[in-house]
């Protein structure tokens, strides 16, 4: 008999945890990819209100209880943490759960790591809680959302996890030996 | 010599180094150069041409004289300054050009031949006998020159590349800078302050002015408490701004660890790009020296660093001490010398209309003729106005003047202008948008200007911001007039050892400068050319200015007709490790890794990579002794059992929407709106200018609803494609598009018991899933995919599931598979078979392929359009006389090469008989003989033709025959089962 073991991008991976901040491997949750069809965000609001939510305008996210939608892209969006509602044949939805790897970053040096690799304004004045942004983490293609004001959900092609955790790992040991 | 009671110094913490192997003892807060001083070191490096001994010249970062190389764990770095580099426990740095020792340099012999080492020596004398230039100049040349060593070791160093962002970014904490960023900061603006030196304060550290009546050390120290409170001011020091770029990009190079004792993780530097909204510069100015007979003994150093040695460090660099200037403002120098304690033995202004009012003795339109001491300094003689002055002394401080840093104003081609009341260039005003000049820089001298020169352009950035300015109070201070006649070189004796010095790095003296003005290379970039002036590690910045105003002397020019060199980024050497910091080895690019990786590792595969992934190129088993016997035993897996692999790394678009069959028309060459829902069909895409740009399999999983698989190294080219064309060509077509790549693993399983395999697997029978049919299928409860196609020629099947089952269901395929008589295949065995079935994959087409080269030219659809195809149909890209795919087998199953050339039986081996090539090739098992792919001159008119596959690089010349591509399986009954 066949039994399928789910493995998570990294497999198991230590946290790390230097100078107050931690990066941590998430855990698996569904994501569906939200493409609304030629003028049909309005039938796609209509859908997704139902859970509190509303297609989220560029660079932006907005959450409900568990669920989450972000925008990753040109009339795109993902729905986090939930199943996606019926959408009908407004627009395409993509499961994209296995796509990526996501790893919390949070703490007071979580805006220093990601300045190492991400080329983007990332005070607040420019990048608020609740932004969800595409840019690159070094050579690593990026989602970037952020939490808080020192919290962030990074995402990555699973394929690329190693790199960038690595990155990041690289960057938050660099910080904490500046700080010595 | 120190100076009890003087300096910023801890003396509470003594610190220890070597300087050529001998342990010398500093404090913290030394610079290498002022702790050398201390210890009354005054030879420090040797001259790059004449290997002269030179002594430290300035305290700061344009030295020219004092580079040492620093000899570290990881890293062994020539031409550092010791007049920047901090010492620290255990810090050991040692003399470069010099040989066998500082002290005795066999190469000074250099010094001798000067009559024959002038500007332009080189061009003038290696030109002839031609031959000679390689196999003799060249090699010896080359052994001579250059500054200090290298390891010859990778740099093992640990980097940093960091981006920063800010309203205003302020460059140079002097007083002007410091008075910015307060303006800027107490308003609420985000204020990056950068200062290349360890501290704030600029000249005012050296200088020790009163502000407020209080002593400058006072007055920083509450000016640091402030800053210290507010947390939109960044003060980032030893970080130097070294570039000005498009949209308010700065660059910058920060000194993380280079001041410190090594450390596990901290780096040695990071490179910085800051963005900006506005700039303010208060970089400040450089003191220049004067040209005079030998003004490159050691103890000829600047006024300015005379007085940073003894304010900042507490070092009396000598015990006599002469002061020549041409301006009001280095006697300050002397006066805080004798205030000291260190004897003035006078001050010798070149200007006849000075004040002799000073406590020391005072001589007017004084000139030296005369210095004496080749280690050091001993004695100077000369004249002035009212006669001759001779004095034993081991110091004489110089100020010629200063020079406003207007670097980084000209990094967006703006040119300084002449000022002709402070003979300097000045920065001209928006040369870079966003940035206003201050303070000494900008040309004004005074304490007083720079602070309320830094808060005045403070505030009028934070106006340009909408912020409302805070007010900032300019301390009473210094507001003196800078008064100064400008000399630039003093007269020689004459003769040829009579040189006087302008470039000390480079070795170029006032002659040099005239001989190129003498020889017709008068334009200033010509004469910095000729005489390599201002190439050296200090680019010019203590000799610039001299060399073009002697320049301007000889060819009776004006200064500002004559101009400055251009002004290039990075301002500061720029340790290209740090650029590139994260990008050595592995860090060049990303590694993606399939979920079967650790599984291919395991069985000892060697990972190649394919674009950014890594595939296992073939499974060793005991007592296989080579790579070949491991890919014939799984080609033979898929030729007469099942074979097993992990193609996850084919490229996944999902493809949804009402006009998604319409696009798909108009990016393929052929159609897929007649591709039934549950079919897959192989599809050929052509770039606009009509050549094959990928090819893959696209499956209709319904009315609607599209998936395109893409060759591995093509993916993220495709995806891109397809953005541009619905963007650009057919925004109106309703479709939406995402990549899956990384969503599904996805297994090939070929065989003749392909079959049985996958339907051990499923939760429900198979069926009759027709060849290229594509179904739904349940494994162990997961939603799969299966898809019924083959690359091998073999009944062929792709399961796909979510990614994250990837490694489960790959071990079950294997065990199942080495079950049945089959295993594991890697990429050599997956080439060997594709060959075999005569196709190729996109990585092996060069760009210059037409669909009709690969025979496929009846794919493009006449009854449709599509991108490429009016381009494709072009007379050269129909040409009869065009390259086509063949087929190659050698006569004797020679071992035949992808690269070799083909020629006709009997044709001169010469490019231009050449009329093909191989572009893959392999050994196949089954027809016991090497077969290829390759491309030739009306290939398909020529099976059967025997030809030359001629490789020279490895010797290759074996006859073969020329015939169809497909080797295996014509009819294709195999693959279709």
């Amino acid at each position: 008999m066949v039994n399928l073991i789910a493995t998570a991008p990294l497999g198991y991976i230590k946290p790390v945890s230097l100078i107050g901040t931690d990066l941590v491997q998430i855990d698996w949750a569904q994501i569906t990819s939200i493409a609304p069809y030629l003028g049909r965000v309005a039938d796609v609001d209509r859908a997704l209100a139902k859970i509190g939510l509303r297609f989220p305008a560029p660079n932006r996210m907005a959450s409900h209880g568990d669920a989450r939608i972000a925008w990753t892209g040109r009339d795109q969006a993902f729905m986090i943490g939930a199943d996606c509602p019926d959408l009908g044949d407004a627009a395409a939805a993509v499961d994209q759960s296995d796509a990526w790897a996501r790893f919390a970053l949070s703490g007071p040096a979580a805006v220093d790591t990601l300045a190492h690799y991400v080329p983007v304004d990332l005070r607040l004045s420019s990048l608020p809680v609740g932004a969800s942004i595409r840019s690159q983490l070094y050579h690593v293609p990026l989602c970037l959302m952020r939490i808080g004001a020192d919290a962030f959900e990074v995402m990555v092609f699973r394929s690329m996890a190693h790199t960038a955790w690595h990155e990041l790992e690289d960057a938050l040991r660099i910080l904490a030996a500046r700080a010595h | 010599m120190r100076i009890d009671g003087r300096g910023l110094i801890d003396r509470a913490k003594p610190i220890s180094f070597t300087f050529d192997g001998k342990r010398y003892q500093g404090y913290k807060g030394d610079t290498l150069a002022s702790a050398l001083l201390a210890n009354g070191v005054r030879v420090v490096g040797r001259s790059f041409k004449y290997h002269r001994p030179r002594g430290v010249l300035t305290a700061g970062f344009e030295e020219p004289n004092a580079l040492v190389e620093v000899v570290g764990t990881t890293n062994h770095t020539p031409n550092v300054r010791a007049t920047g580099q901090e010492i620290f426990e255990g810090l050991v740095a040692r003399s470069q050009n010099r040989w066998p020792s500082l002290r005795f340099d066999i190469l000074a012999i250099n010094d001798l031949a000067t009559p024959f080492l002038g500007a332009g020596f080189y061009y003038k004398t290696f030109m002839w006998p031609r031959a000679f230039w390689e196999g003799l100049y060249e090699p010896i040349i080359r052994r001579a020159a250059g500054l200090g060593s290298l390891s010859g070791k990778h740099d093992e160093g640990q980097y940093e590349k960091s981006y920063a962002f800010c309203d205003v970014l302020v460059i140079g904490a002097g007083p002007a800078g410091i008075a910015a960023a307060l303006t800027a900061a107490r308003a609420g603006a985000d204020v990056i302050l950068c200062e290349e030196k360890a501290h704030i304060g600029g000249r005012l550290l050296g200088d020790m002015p009163q502000l407020d009546g209080k002593s400058a050390a006072d007055w920083l120290a509450e000016a640091a408490a402030e800053m210290a409170t507010l947390p939109n001011l960044r003060v980032m020091a030893r970080t130097a701004v070294t570039g000005a770029y498009d949209g308010g990009v700065y660059s910058a190079l920060e000194r993380v660890g280079l001041h410190r004792a090594p450390r596990a993780d901290l780096p040695r530097e990071c490179f910085w790009r800051i963005t900006a909204a506005q700039t303010i510069l208060a970089a400040g100015a450089l003191e220049r020296p004067i040209a005079f007979e030998n003004n490159d003994r050691p103890g000829i150093m600047l006024a300015s660093a005379v007085q940073d040695y003894l304010n900042i460090y507490g070092v009396a660099v000598g015990q006599k001490v002469a002061l020549l200037a041409n301006n009001d403002g280095a006697r300050r120098v002397a006066r805080q010398l004798i205030q000291a304690g260190v004897e003035v033995l006078g001050i010798l202004d070149t200007r006849s209309d000075a004040s002799v009012v000073e406590d020391c003795p005072v001589f007017l339109n004084a000139r030296i003729t005369k210095t004496k001491g080749r280690h050091g300094l001993r004695h100077i003689s000369g004249t002035h106005l009212n006669g001759e002055f001779s004095f034993d002394c081991d110091v004489l401080a110089v100020s010629g003047g200063w020079n406003p840093m207007v670097h980084l104003t000209c990094h967006m081609n703006g040119r300084p202008k002449w000022e002709a009341s402070l003979s300097a260039f000045v920065p001209q005003a928006d040369a870079i948008p966003n940035m206003r000049a201050v303070g000494a820089c900008n040309g004004d001298f005074s304490t007083k200007a720079a602070f309320t020169q830094g808060a005045g352009a403070a505030a009028a950035a934070l106006g340009d911001l909408g912020h409302t300015p805070a007010p900032f109070t300019a301390p009473d201070c210094e507001d003196a007039p800078y008064i100064i006649t400008p000399l630039w070189a003093m007269e020689t004796s004459g003769g040829v050892y009579a040189r006087a010095w302008l470039d000390f790095a480079n070795d170029v003296t006032v002659k040099d400068v005239a001989l190129s003005a003498q020889e017709g290379f008068v334009s200033v970039e010509h004469m910095k050319r000729y005489t390599t002036q201002g190439m050296a590690p200090d680019q010019g910045k203590n000799s610039n200015i001299g060399a073009l105003a002697v320049l301007a002397d000889s060819t009776g020019k004006g200064i500002p007709e004559v101009g400055t060199t251009t002004y290039r980024a990075p301002y500061a050497p720029t340790s290209i490790a740090a650029m590139g910091a994260g990008g050595r080895g592995m860090g060049f690019a990303p590694q993606r890794f399939l979920t079967s990786d650790r599984l291919s590792r395991d069985r000892g595969a060697p990972m190649i990579e394919a674009g950014l992934w890594y595939r296992p190129s073939y499974f060793p088993k005991a007592g296989e002794g080579d790579w070949q016997t491991s890919c014939n035993r799984e080609v033979g897996y898929v030729r007469s059992a099942v074979g097993v692999a992990d193609v996850s790394t084919l490229g996944k678009i999902d493809i949804q929407g009402k006009d998604a069959a319409k696009f798909l028309d108009l990016v393929y060459a052929n159609t897929f709106s007649t591709l039934p829902v549950g079919r897959v069909r192989y599809g050929l895409m052509l770039r606009a200018d009509g050549y094959v740009l990928d090819d893959g399999t696209t499956a209709r999983l319904g009315e609607n609803h599209y998936l395109m698989t893409t060759t591995t190294a093509a993916a993220g080219l495709v995806m891109r494609h397809l953005e541009f064309v619905h963007q650009a060509y057919c925004a109106d077509f309703d479709l939406r598009f995402i990549s899956v790549t990384e969503a599904f693993a996805q297994f090939a399983v070929a065989g003749p018991r392909a079959r049985v395999l996958v339907g051990s697997m499923l939760a429900a029978p198979l069926g009759d899933l027709p060849f290229m049919g594509v179904t739904t299928a349940q494994i162990s409860g997961v939603a799969a995919r299966v898809f019924r196609i083959s690359f091998s020629g073999e009944e062929g099947y792709e399961i796909a599931v979510p990614t994250r089952y990837g490694e489960a269901l790959m071990r079950d395929l294997i065990s199942r598979a080495e079950l049945m008589g089959g295993g594991l295949y890697g990429m050599e065995a997956l080439n060997v078979l594709r060959i075999e079935k005569g196709f190729i994959t996109h990585a092996e087409i060069d760009g210059r392929i037409t669909a009709g080269d690969l025979g496929l030219g009846g794919m493009v659809s006449a009854k449709k359009d599509c991108i490429g195809k009016r381009a494709a149909q072009r007379e050269g890209m129909v040409h009869e006389n065009r390259q086509h795919m063949v087929g190659l087998r050698p006569l004797q199953g020679e071992a035949i090469t992808a690269g070799a050339h083909i020629f006709a039986q009997g044709a001169a081996l010469t490019r231009e008989q050449s009329q093909g090539y191989l572009s893959s090739v392999g050994y196949s098992p089954q027809f016991h003989s090497y077969l290829a792919l390759g491309f030739l001159e009306r290939g398909r008119a020529r099976h059967g033709e025997t030809v030359m596959v001629v490789d020279r690089l490895r010797g290759i010349n074996v006859r073969a025959e020329v015939c169809d591509p497909m080797f295996f399986d014509k009819s294709g009954e195999r693959m279709r089962g």
